[in-house]
Parts: C-alpha cells; structure tokens; sequence
C-alpha cells in the first residue's frame, strides 16, 4: 500500500483533551494532511463539507498520542527480540505515537550513520515516530566522550549510555559540562555499579530468596553525586527510571534550588513492588529493582506532586531464551508500549490523580524535555492523536502483544483504558481488532 | 489414631522448610528416627523403592551429599543414577531446563538437585512430573542438612523447641543458615546468627532471629553452637581481610566454647576449613562435637524424605486413573 496523502477527518463527538493548556471538553476537531487545522466545542455549525472524513468518537477522550521516551529497540543487533516493525505495531496498539530509542543497539547509535540508518529504517515502517538518544560516551563504554554536536545535527534529540550509568565521576562531569557547550540534554540511568550486582532489590525478600541483593542506596549515591555535578556544569540532567523515596526528594531539592533537573519513572515503579518476584518469576526483574511498598507509594507521590515530570514505558524486549532462566542468569527487562497507557490510568483510577495530570506525563511533559514538536493538541500541530477510552476493562495478556517479545510482569493484569484508535500525521494507524 | 509420617507431609516436592508445618517437620524427623536403626544394620537393604529410580542431578561439585542421597537411595532399593552437569558461564538455565525435560522423559520417581544458583531446583520442579528433593540452591535452602541438624540435635537433647542455637559465620552466603534458620524457628527454638556484618545479610532479623555481631556474645549459654564452612569461592570481592583475622574474631575454640553452655554441641556441616572458622581441637571433641553424626543422620534423613516422597507419589497415581 502506498503513501497516499490523508484529507480532511473530522473526529466528532470526542472528549478533547490537551493536558499542556488544560483543556478537557466535548467537542469536535479537524485535521487536514498532516496537521490540526482547528478544535471546536460546538462543531461546525455550518455543516462539514462533503469531502471530509467523519469519525463519530461516541464520547470517548481524543489526546495527543503517546510519547515514550524510553523504548529499546533492538533493531539494529537483536531483531529476534524485536524490529522497528514490530516495535512500531505494539506502540500504535499502546497509542504511542512516538518513541525515543536508547542507543544500546549493536552497533550502538554512538555516531551519526548509525543514527541515520536508524531514522531512515523508522520512516519506511510508517508507524510510529523513532526518535534517538546519542550514547554519551564511544561504544557506551563510559570513557571517551561521544560527537555530542554532530549526533544533535543528525537528529539525536538528548544523549544517554542508556541501561548503563556513566559510572566516572570524572568522565560524567566532562559530559554535563561538553554537553551544556551546546545545551543538550543528559539523561542519566541513576544506578552506582559497584553496587549494583544483584539481581532484586535489596532486603528482607532477597535474604529470604538467597538471592543477591541491590541495595536503594545505589541508585541515591549516584544521584546525590550528579546533582553535585550537575551544579557545577550547569548541565541540563534527566534521571530515568528512578525507582526509590529518597530519589524523590533528592530530585525535588535539586529543582527548589534551580538546577535543571527532571525525571521520569516507568510504570513498573507506581504499579508494583518487589513482592513480584516471588516464587522467582523473572519476568519482575528490572533494573533498576521492584522495591518496596513504601518506595511504590512515594513513587506515586511524586507523580502526584510533580516531582516526577514524565512516565516511560522502559520497553525492553527479551526472548524467551534470557527470560526462561533462573532468577539469577535471567536477563533484566520488561516489554512495555502496549501497557503504558492502561496501566498508567491506575493513576487516574486508584491513585487519584487527575486525568490532564496522568495524560501530560506521556505526551506534552516528555515532548517539552526533549523538544520535540508533538504532544500538542492545538491549531497547526501534527495530528497524533490517540482516541481511547479511559474507563474500559481488559485483561492484559502477554500472548496476544504485537511486540516481539512477551516479557511482561503484568500478565493477566485487569486494567482501565482502551486505545480505540491510533492517528500519526493525521493517518489513522491502528484500531483494535474488537 | 496418629497419622502415619508417610502420609503427614502432603507435598510433591521437597524444595525448602520455609513454609512448612511443625507437624510436617515430626513426621519427617519421626520417619527418619526409624531409620537410623537401619543404617548401622549389617545387612540393611530395603525394599520399599524397589524398581524406582532415582537421578541424582548436581550443577555443583559436591561428593558428600551425593554419596549421601546415592547410599541413602539405594539402601531402600532404588535405581540410582548420578548426574554430574558441568556448568558453563553461559546459558546455565538453558541447561537446567533442557536437562530438566529431557531426564523427565525417563520417567524417574525423584530427582535430587543441586545448582550453584538460588531457585534452581523450583524452576525444574515445574517442569517435570516426578517429585524434586533441592540438595542445595544458590543461597536459598538445603532443607535435608536442616532436617539432619535437627535430627541430630533431638537425638541429644531430646526435642528443638526452648533450645539456643547459634548459627556462626558466612550466613549471608549460606543456604544451610537459611533452612536452619527457618526450620529451627519454626519448632520453637530460639536462634541467633553470629558473624561480621558484612557476611550478615541484611533483613536477616525478619526471619525471627536475633543478629550478634560478637562472637562471644553470640555463644553465650548457647544450647548449640552451629559452625557454618567460610565459602571463599562463592564471594564476589574481598568481604574479609584474612583468614587470621576471621579465625580470631569469629573462629570457634575453646576459649569462646567455654561461654556456651557445658553441654553445647558442635555442629558443622561440612567440609570443614580447620583453623578458618573452626579449631581442630574443638571440631574433634567428642562427645561435643556431634559432626561425624551429622553424617550419619543425613542418610536416614534422605532415606526418610525419598520414601515419603516416592509414596505421595504413587499414591497420586492411583488416585488419577
């Protein structure tokens, strides 16, 4: 099938949601091309035009699509774990519409052809957006200094040794400091190694299980030591993933004294606890660790507050071979696009949070980290939208995963909120089967 | 009527103590008792696992427990085949379980299974039909040796409950700490662990015990003094200066016996490391030092464990036609 240019789709009878302005209304909105061309309560009292497209909504929410700023890919080096395509069908089926991969391929996008071949592999897919981080660090070995210029150039949109922490004081300062150079964004995974060699979080649950612990504290040691770094580069800092309560208030003090510093967490962190991997179920072995409940709580507390900026799925595809392993040779990860959504609106549903609140945290909190142009539902922005119904029950169900691999600890979960449809650059790309 | 002890431990598997019943624990402990008879009869073949099999499957050297299940084994007249895996870095769980269905396709009756890795024996007990006895996983449990400690401990003392057991050294690293810890408490004994708080893990003091970082302390009017071996293989970095050190600090000689009890026992589970956490001269004080007993026990444990084992097994087969 080839690319035909979309006309004009009206999507009436919708719930208008743009958490970046606070709107949250009924009404309709219409799109021509690519773009959003207007928004109305009441539509179009003139009557719509007979060339244009009418989708009836039927009340359901219509947002921007879903940015997930923390997805492997895979693809290139580990395609039987997963493939732009396959990524691109569990993001569209999780109402992502745009993803931004970690460098850890293999070859690892530590320069600028890398980050081409990616980004010319991603647009042939049409599905949804790829976007890159630059590795920080050659070969992500956490030594030389990568080409941070060039790699923006070529569309790098912020730069990370992904699921590895730059664990050199020396040569974490040397990258806040080349990167503030140009005012690129270093995203960190908070994690200090050498105290890292577990395989679950530290404590009374991993005395129990004989298996080897890693403590909290490794995760609060490496970013005590970066917001130190970070105020004396005056680089811009992003801490992904972070799992604990004291990371919590480490990152909220660094931003009462101004330094530039956000975070994300994954749905893994405000969803569950270290209780998960009992009876050594591997699929609950993440990096960083389930932690305790106490920690779960004030994870959800953090997004509640704002603490927290954004919510990334950290989908990390792995097959059955590194999974189906005892607990201790198994590898770490879980899939994570086509829950993202639904198990993020448990915020809505169970914790209290407001709707917008929920829904900026994936569309325009992580597109304004990055800067990139989405996350926006208004006049003139790129039509990816997301149509979804925030109240609908399903089971998920790790078999039934557009994604390659079907590593999740959330098999079986009952979850709120549908994805009814997936629309990039005002294509509709997904709608479910049933 | 009393149950009998083969009926009263009602589980496919013996994975670990952790979980199980003070009245599951007797009626293996009981079954064992009448064995040990047995074992120093002259002509003491059985015959109640005749025609089974028995596959002794070990990820991890070890020439003690094997032997131990292997004469245990074959002393109820069982088939037994001993599987020596050599373990590679990569893809040891790959091994596991492809070994796993594989050696379950030969239809055994009991598998008998050590792994240098936590959860091992778990994992291939879901894979098979037969009925898994864990002869060690990881850090995590080695229910026979706290079975045969406990034996050992009631032959001499008469019962577990009240007594004040202190387990010393490398609990952190410990799998027989961790079924010791949990079948001791379990029958009401009070337990202390003692070491240097690097070899100490933490949350220990959830499981009911009570932490002792002196040694001396530690010992004081102990019932039992249990000596756990100092693993050096299984440390990842340097948790201890030196064996010197160690042996001052937390090595068991007279001079700290002295603060237990004078009738405490000597326990250990062997191998020992003479002159690292243990003396010569207290490891072979007999009547004291009840180490070669722990031995002996072991075989009437595995024997008590494979027989009750092999009857739940066979009387599920009955059940389902």
């Amino acid at each position: 099938m080839g690319y035909r240019e979309p006309g004009r789709v009206a999507y009436v009878n919708a719930r208008l949601l743009d958490p970046a302005s606070g709107l949250d209304t009924r009404g309709a909105l219409l799109t021509e091309g690519e773009r959003i061309v207007s928004l109305a309560s009441t539509p179009f009292p003139d009557g719509l035009a007979a060339d244009i497209q009418v989708i009836d909504c039927q009340g359901a929410c219509l947002a921007p699509g879903l940015i997930d700023m923390r997805v492997q890919l895979r693809e290139p080096g580990h395609e039987h774990m997963e493939s732009m395509r396959t990524a691109g069908l569990a993001a569209v089926a999780g109402g992502v519409t745009s993803m931004v991969c970690l460098p850890n391929t293999d070859p690892p996008l530590d320069d600028e052809a890398t980050l081409e071949f990616v980004a010319r592999r991603a647009r042939l897919n049409g599905l949804a957006k790829v976007y890159c981080y630059g590795a920080c660090t050659l070969g992500l070995q956490g030594e030389a200094l990568a080409e941070l210029g060039i790699m923006a150039e070529a569309g790098a949109v912020a730069f990370t040794d992904g699921v590895k922490a730059i664990a050199s004081a020396k040569v974490m300062r040397r990258v806040l400091a080349y990167a503030a150079t140009f005012d690129l964004l270093v995203m960190q995974h908070p994690e200090e190694p050498s105290l890292a060699g577990g395989v679950m979080n530290a404590g009374e649950l991993a005395t129990r299980m004989g298996l080897s612990g890693i403590p909290r504290e490794a995760e609060i040691i490496l970013l005590e030591r970066d917001m130190r770094l970070v105020a004396m580069t005056g680089g811009r800092y992003h801490a992904a993933h972070i799992s604990t309560s004291e990371s919590v208030e480490i990152i909220r003090r660094a931003k009462e004294q101004g330094l530039r510093v956000t975070c994300d967490t994954a749905p893994f962190y405000f969803a569950l606890n270290e209780q998960e991997v009992r009876e050594y179920r591997t699929f609950a072995k993440l990096s960083p660790p389930l932690r305790h409940e106490t920690d779960r709580q004030a994870i959800v507390a953090g997004l509640r507050d704002g603490v927290i900026d954004a919510i990334a799925s950290d989908h990390s595809p792995q097959d059955q071979d590194t999974k189906r392993q005892t607990f201790h040779a198994a590898a770490f990860g879980a899939v994570g696009l086509e829950t993202l959504l639904a198990v993020s609106l448990g915020l809505y549903h169970t914790e209290g949070l407001p709707l917008l609140d929920v829904l900026a945290r994936v569309t325009s909190a992580p597109a304004a980290l990055l800067g990139l142009e989405a996350g926006r539902l208004r006049a003139g922005a790129k039509a990816d939208l997301v149509v979804f119904d925030p109240d609908r029950p399903w089971q998920v169900v790790a078999s039934a995963f557009l994604s390659k691999s079907k590593n999740t600890p959330f098999d079986g979960r009952p979850v709120q909120g549908r994805v009814l449809r997936t629309v990039i650059d005002g294509r509709t790309v997904f709608t479910p089967d049933d | 009527m009393t149950p009998s002890p083969i009926t009263a431990y009602r589980h496919r598997h013996l994975l670990g103590i952790e979980g199980r019943l003070p009245h599951e624990i007797e009626a293996l402990l009981d079954h064992a008792e009448s064995y040990v008879g047995n074992t120093r009869l002259s002509d003491r073949t059985d015959s109640v696992l005749h025609g089974g099999t028995v596959i002794n499957l070990f990820f991890e050297n070890s020439t003690r427990t094997r032997t131990s299940f292997e004469v245990a084994a074959k002393r109820l007249g069982a088939d037994v085949i001993n599987m020596q895996v050599a373990t590679s870095s990569v893809a040891k769980g790959e091994t596991l379980i492809d070994t796993a269905v594989t050696l379950n396709a030969m239809h055994p009756d009991v598998l008998v299974v050590r792994h240098p890795e936590s959860g091992a024996a778990a994992l291939l007990a879901q894979k098979v039909n037969c009925a898994v006895i864990n002869a060690g996983d990881g850090a995590h449990e080695h229910p026979t040796q706290a079975l045969l400690d406990a034996l050992t401990i009631r032959r001499h003392k008469g019962h577990l409950g009240g007594l004040t057991v202190a387990i010393c050294g490398d609990v952190m690293h410990s799998r027989v700490a961790r079924s010791n810890i949990h079948l001791l408490t379990i029958m009401g004994a009070r337990v202390r662990v003692v070491g240097p708080r690097p070899l100490i893990p933490s949350g220990i003091a959830s499981l009911g015990v009570e932490v002792f970082h002196d040694m001396r302390e530690g010992v004081r009017d102990a019932d039992i003094v249990m000596m756990l071996r100092l693993q050096n293989e299984r440390m990842s970095g340097n948790f201890l200066p030196s064996v010197r050190e160690y042996f001052r600090y937390f090595g068991l000689d007279r001079d700290k016996l002295a603060l237990a009890r004078p009738d405490a026992l000597i326990m250990h589970p062997g191998p020992m490391n003479r002159g690292v956490e243990i003396d010569s001269d207290v490891a072979d004080d007999v009547p004291r030092s009840v180490i070669r007993e722990q031995v002996e026990m072991g075989v009437a444990v595995r024997m008590a464990a494979l027989e009750i084992l092999c009857a739940t097994l066979r009387r599920e087969q009955q059940e389902t036609p």
